[in-house]
């Protein structure tokens, strides 16, 4: 059991997430417990609004559970200080969003080097672990392209050698593909599963498509705020 | 804190960069801001320009000495035997020719202005021979000296710009008599070139004012040598006058005029710096809004809120900055040496002077310009850093 319990890397107990909207108060999830273990390839499933974007920023820390405890490697991310919460995001979590989100003044490479920024790596060995990250995804040859110059598929390229620059503990992608046709998606999926397979990555995507769903070691399915390993109708 | 600066740079970098796809409203702003400080350093300029001529009229070692309880030289009047007195009174400067002392009279005339044809009040001063000794830089620039004891006039450069009927050749309407126009003068810049200058004694008789002078310009020895002169003045039981160091004279005269205009061109600026603001709270707004998603980019990736801050307060002050030094440039090259007359307010008369936009105008312009860009930047700086991370992803 404790080799297991080692082997989780998050872990969410009892977390509740409440919006206010005026007076109105939405419960988008409610006592939710999870456990991920290291290395594996999670996706997570449901409709439009069952709090799949929502459960990915509280185990990323980019909000905080309106109750109940988020772990991650150990440690308790849900009472950290906005400071400290950066400053942790920075060091162990990689993001992949659905629209990329480059900086469209920044090259490919730049882009990539943009969370090295926040570590005490000296300009030549940013710039050395960019183009690395950069050939990783297969996109050595654009480094010195801007966003608009790239295709979707090599924008989503670039925002995966972004996520992987800082060799992050965890790494979260939120539809990756959704914004991608079928050949550029099958070749962001081909790299997640590279990354996770090769690389050991534990990796939690957000997806609508259960095509890239079947790429995950395992899928899990969120309706109303709470999980379960079925599809739900 | 150790990369903290780095964050700084680098995101300052983006958002500078990032200005050319928000042209229109980075520009809209910029000009904004650009039109307040032409306006602010223009009308300020007058004031400058205004002191500028009257400290240019007043030599360091000079002194005016008017009848007691008058401030202006209309208000004066001195007898002949008290303007002798005063200019022989002890530390006044010598020639070979006598004392540096100038017994005058003062009137007004009407003449009709270039610019708008209407009649203005024109000063006309008859001097002694010391007059020309006495003010700064003296010099005739066109015909010659009138003659003494003639109803000739010579005119300040000043004046025949600004006056129609005052070029060399034409004459003066003078009670019944027309009095020629015979040289053009310059005088340092100072208030003597918007006057017109004439025989005392012509001055006189013109208007019957027997052997009575209004005040006694005199050089004296030295600035030290005032307090003595004046001691000496005030004591004598012959003499119902007061001296004042010239410096001081024209700095009371300018005074009342200086402060109106200072006072009128800084709360047209107050209220157009506050248009300005709006105008770059507008644009700063939608800046921020425009890069909802970088910043909440950078920030999801671990940038801090401090140098989002900073980053969006940077652009504000760019911008305002490039406003402020066109700005300054517009108001240098409109404006700066621009000769135009205005009331002197003391003397009733007008004074001509030159728009001085000098350095510290042009940089209280430009900070002037920075304080609207700051608090134009402030508020959506703050609202970027503080919105929710996560919230500001899903707007996009």
């Amino acid at each position: 059991m404790t080799d297991n319990s080692d082997n989780i890397l998050v872990r969410a107990q009892g977390v509740d997430k409440v919006f206010k909207r005026g007076s109105e108060e939405i419960h988008v999830l409610g006592g939710l417990d999870l456990e991920i273990p290291r290395g594996e390839f999670l996706a997570l499933m449901g409709p439009s609004g069952s709090g799949k974007s929502t459960l990915l920023n509280l185990v990323g820390g980019l909000d905080r559970p309106s109750e109940g405890v988020v772990e991650v490697g150990g440690k308790r991310i849900d009472k950290l200080s906005e400071r400290k919460l950066a400053a942790w995001r920075a060091r162990h979590v990689g993001l992949v969003f659905q629209f990329y989100n480059l900086m469209p003044v920044l090259s490919a490479l730049k882009n990539v080097e943009l969370p090295l920024l926040l570590t005490r790596l000296s300009k030549a060995e940013r710039k050395k672990r960019a183009n690395v990250a950069l050939d990783i995804v297969g996109l050595a040859h654009r480094a010195g392209h801007y966003p608009r110059q790239l295709s979707g598929g090599e924008q989503q390229r670039t925002g995966i050698a972004r996520a992987i620059v800082t060799d992050p503990t965890l790494l979260l992608c939120d539809e990756p593909t959704g914004d991608l046709d079928r050949k550029s998606g099958d070749e962001i999926l081909d790299l997640l599963q590279a990354l996770n397979q090769e690389q050991g990555k534990t990796i939690i995507m957000v997806t609508h498509d259960i095509h890239a769903a079947e790429r995950a070691t395992r899928t899990l399915y969120l309706n109303k705020g709470r999980l379960s390993t079925e599809p739900v109708d | 804190m150790f990369n903290w600066f780095s964050q700084v740079i680098s995101v300052i970098g983006f958002s500078i960069r990032s200005i050319p796809q928000r042209k229109g409203s980075s520009i809209a702003a910029l000009l904004g801001i650009a039109g307040v400080v032409a306006v602010m350093v223009g009308v300020l300029s007058i004031a400058q320009g205004i002191a500028r001529t009257m400290e240019s009229s007043a030599g360091g070692d000079n002194a005016v000495v008017l009848r007691s309880g008058s401030d202006t030289e209309m208000m004066s009047g001195l007898g002949g035997d008290e303007a002798r007195i005063i200019g022989e009174a002890p530390g006044i400067a010598r020639d070979d020719s006598g004392t540096l002392a100038s017994p005058e009279l003062f009137v007004i005339i009407n003449l009709p202005m270039r610019t708008t044809g209407t009649d203005a009040n024109v000063p006309l001063r008859g001097v002694l021979s010391q007059a020309p000794k006495i003010r700064n830089d003296f010099k005739i620039v066109d015909g010659r000296m009138f003659e003494w004891g003639l109803n000739e006039v010579i005119v300040g450069s000043g004046a025949t710009e600004q006056f129609t009927g005052l070029e060399i050749g034409s004459s003066i309407e003078v009670g019944q008599e027309q009095w020629p126009v015979v040289g053009i003068f310059e005088a340092g810049g100072g208030v003597a070139e918007s006057e017109i200058w004439v025989d005392a004694s012509v001055l006189q008789s013109a208007y019957r004012r027997g052997n009575s002078y209004q005040s006694v310009y005199a050089k004296l020895t030295a600035p030290a040598a005032f307090d003595e002169f004046r001691d000496n003045l005030t004591s004598d039981p012959r003499l119902n006058v007061k001296a004042m160091r010239e410096t001081d004279y024209y700095a009371a005269q300018s005074e009342m005029v200086y402060n109106l205009i200072t006072g009128l061109g800084t709360l047209i600026a107050v209220i157009m710096g506050l248009g300005a603001i709006f105008g770059a709270l507008n644009t700063m707004y939608t800046a921020v809004s425009a890069r909802t998603r970088e910043i909440a980019t950078l920030r999801a990736l671990g940038f801090h809120s401090g140098p989002v801050i900073i980053s969006v307060l940077s652009e504000s002050l760019l911008l305002a900055c490039m406003g402020g030094l066109i700005g300054a440039a517009l108001a240098w090259l409109a404006f700066d040496g621009f000769r135009t007359a205005t009331l002197n307010w003391s003397s009733f008369s007008a004074i001509t002077f030159s728009f001085d936009v000098n350095f510290s105008l042009l940089l209280q312009g430009i900070v002037f310009a920075l304080v609207i860009g700051l608090v134009g930047g402030l508020f959506p700086a703050v609202r970027a850093a503080r919105q929710p991370v996560a919230h500001a992803l899903r707007e996009l």
